[in-house]
């Protein structure tokens, strides 16, 4: 039995998988609470989509992959950051013509012309497989750029992310920390992308966040929480992955849902009102016309 | 009436502004000096946001100039209404986002916690430091939303339609409460839709569609015929302890055989 349960980290493919995994949890859990307070859940499923367009596309063009998926991924971002504040589309339906476009392009381009990166399957589902040095690198690096990024313009992030307009009139630009904002998304989605898969990300991205904005109503909580427990549900996931021989990135989802659900039923309706949005005024007391003073 | 200053905060001369359609402010001449208290009046679409934002320098005027003393800081306090009150944050938190920081470590410093310890003493909420913003009264979350304001030392505050939305009690609260920095010497310009609720009890008003109606003390500003040129409907005035009432008698009585 302990043989069984031990023998996944005895294969250093496993080992580096399961380190990928938590990495890539942890970065995802981070990244999550900024982009479901902003109401942007919806982006990561579609970057995500937009990136595989730019993996298939970077060979094609004589470019590295990485370089290729993650300009790709990173002008897809902006150019859905700049047609939704133009208004003249909402950010929903520009999401879903830039990525979707993006991706189809993706599918077309590998269907046709094969891939030099990982397997058309390990992209749209994640995989164990393959997770060598130069992966765990770019991961780590990722999550490094993003601690650093959120850390030293934590108070820009805060304000941005709960009141932009105001952020905007006291000196903020709000315009820039977007940018900064999918800059970082970009890059994670990209380092994460053959772990979790491009139809799994946006999952990873947003179940860590719902799950300890059940549990706290601090931000600075929930940034460490939601990472923590992004990094457990990676490690966990992708150890069932290897036991299991299902794609790793539905696993890591899996163990998410289960946290979900977990969570949901032990914070009861406490839990679902701070997911909800709702507000409860309390009473005001009284006070005399303000004429009477004049 | 407090008397007016000379120290001109800002100044619109002649500006015209819009979103690429027809111009939704024209030709605009209006200044902000210190020590005033002025409300804008006007119905929705007739320019008081895009007056705020071009007073805040968000926007830029088409046609003439807005003009800024130089080293006034503004402040802007938004509608409740538009707030997502279930965001995470305490009332410290968010009092303290206001205050632009070059640290590259997140937590406030001691000095910054001072601050926002005496603004919130100030507006008197400082035992709410710690508690969630969902938690707060309407008076209360106006408090915090001003007291994040007063964080960077303005000498003209902005509030767009400050008793939108809230109860009659609440509306007092603010109002006093106004008043006490205004006395303090804060220049204050708000927007606001609530004539009598609101409007009749600042010392200056300026009525707004798309260009100034008119401008002055409620008794000059509040009469029929000024309203209906910026509404576009006929309304009563009746007199009360000294002030200003619209009685909206225009639209008669539905309901009734």
């Amino acid at each position: 039995m302990i043989d069984t349960l031990l023998e996944p980290f005895s294969y250093q493919f496993v080992v580096n998988g399961i380190i990928a995994a938590v990495l890539a949890g942890a970065l995802c859990g981070l990244l999550g609470v900024f982009i479901t307070l902003r109401g942007m859940s919806y982006i990561g499923h579609g970057l995500s989509h937009a990136v595989f367009g730019g993996y298939a596309a970077a060979p094609l063009l004589g470019l590295p992959i990485v370089l290729g998926a993650g300009a790709w991924g990173l002008g897809s971002a902006l150019l859905i950051n700049a047609v939704a504040r133009s208004r003249r589309i909402g950010a929903d339906a520009a999401i879903g013509v830039v990525t979707t476009a993006s991706f189809a392009l993706g599918v077309a381009l590998l269907t046709r012309f094969g891939t030099k990166g990982p397997a058309f399957d390990a992209l749209l589902f994640g995989s164990i497989n393959g997770v060598g040095r130069d992966e765990l690198l770019l991961l780590l690096g990722a999550l490094l750029f993003a601690v650093a990024t959120f850390t030293a313009l934590y108070r820009a992030f805060l304000f941005t992310t709960f009141d932009p307009d105001v952020a905007d009139v006291s000196g903020i630009s709000v315009r820039r920390m977007d940018a900064l904002l999918m800059l970082v998304l970009s890059v994670s989605i990209l380092a994460t992308l053959t772990i979790i898969g491009v139809t799994l990300v946006a999952a990873t991205l947003v179940i860590p966040a719902v799950v300890v904005r059940m549990l706290t109503d601090s931000f600075s909580r929930m940034l460490w929480t939601s990472s923590l427990l992004g990094a457990g549900a990676g490690g966990v996931g992708m150890y069932l992955s290897y036991h299991l021989a299902i794609p790793s990135g539905t696993t890591i989802v899996l163990v998410n849902a289960v946290a979900f659900v977990v969570v949901l039923l032990a914070t009861g309706p406490r839990g679902l009102r701070r997911t909800a949005g709702l507000d409860d005024h309390g009473d005001v007391p009284a006070v005399a016309p303000v004429a009477a003073s004049r | 009436m407090r008397p007016a200053s000379d120290d001109v905060l800002v100044r619109l001369e002649h500006a015209t502004f819009g979103y690429g359609g027809a111009p939704v402010l024209k030709d605009i001449d209006h200044c902000v000096r210190a020590g005033d208290f002025t409300g804008v009046v006007g119905p929705s679409g007739s320019g008081k946001t895009s007056l705020l934002r071009l007073l805040l320098g968000t926007e830029k005027p088409q046609h003439g100039t807005v003009t800024r003393a130089p080293g006034t800081a503004v402040s802007y306090v938004p509608q409740l209404e538009t707030v997502n009150w279930n965001f995470p944050v305490t009332v410290g938190e968010c009092v303290l986002m206001a205050r632009k920081t070059r640290r590259v470590l997140p937590w406030a410093t001691a000095e910054e916690r001072r601050d926002v310890a005496a603004v919130l003493d100030r507006l008197g909420i400082a035992e709410l430091d710690r508690r969630h913003i969902r938690e707060l009264s309407g008076g209360q979350q106006q408090r915090m939303f001003i007291a994040r304001a007063l964080l960077r030392r303005p000498r003209l505050l902005l509030m767009d339609e400050p008793t939108s939305g809230v109860d009659v009690a609440t509306r007092h609260e603010v109002l006093h409460l106004l008043d006490e920095l205004n006395r303090d010497g804060l220049a204050i310009l708000l927007t606001t839709h609530d004539l009598n609720g609101m409007a009749a009890h600042l010392p200056h008003l300026v009525a707004l569609n798309t260009r100034v109606i008119a401008s002055g003390s409620p008794t000059q500003v509040i009469v029929p015929d000024v309203l209906e040129r910026t509404f576009g409907a006929r309304m009563e005035v009746l007199q009360h302890l000294g002030m200003p009432v619209v009685v909206d008698s225009g639209a008669g009585r539905v309901g009734v055989a």
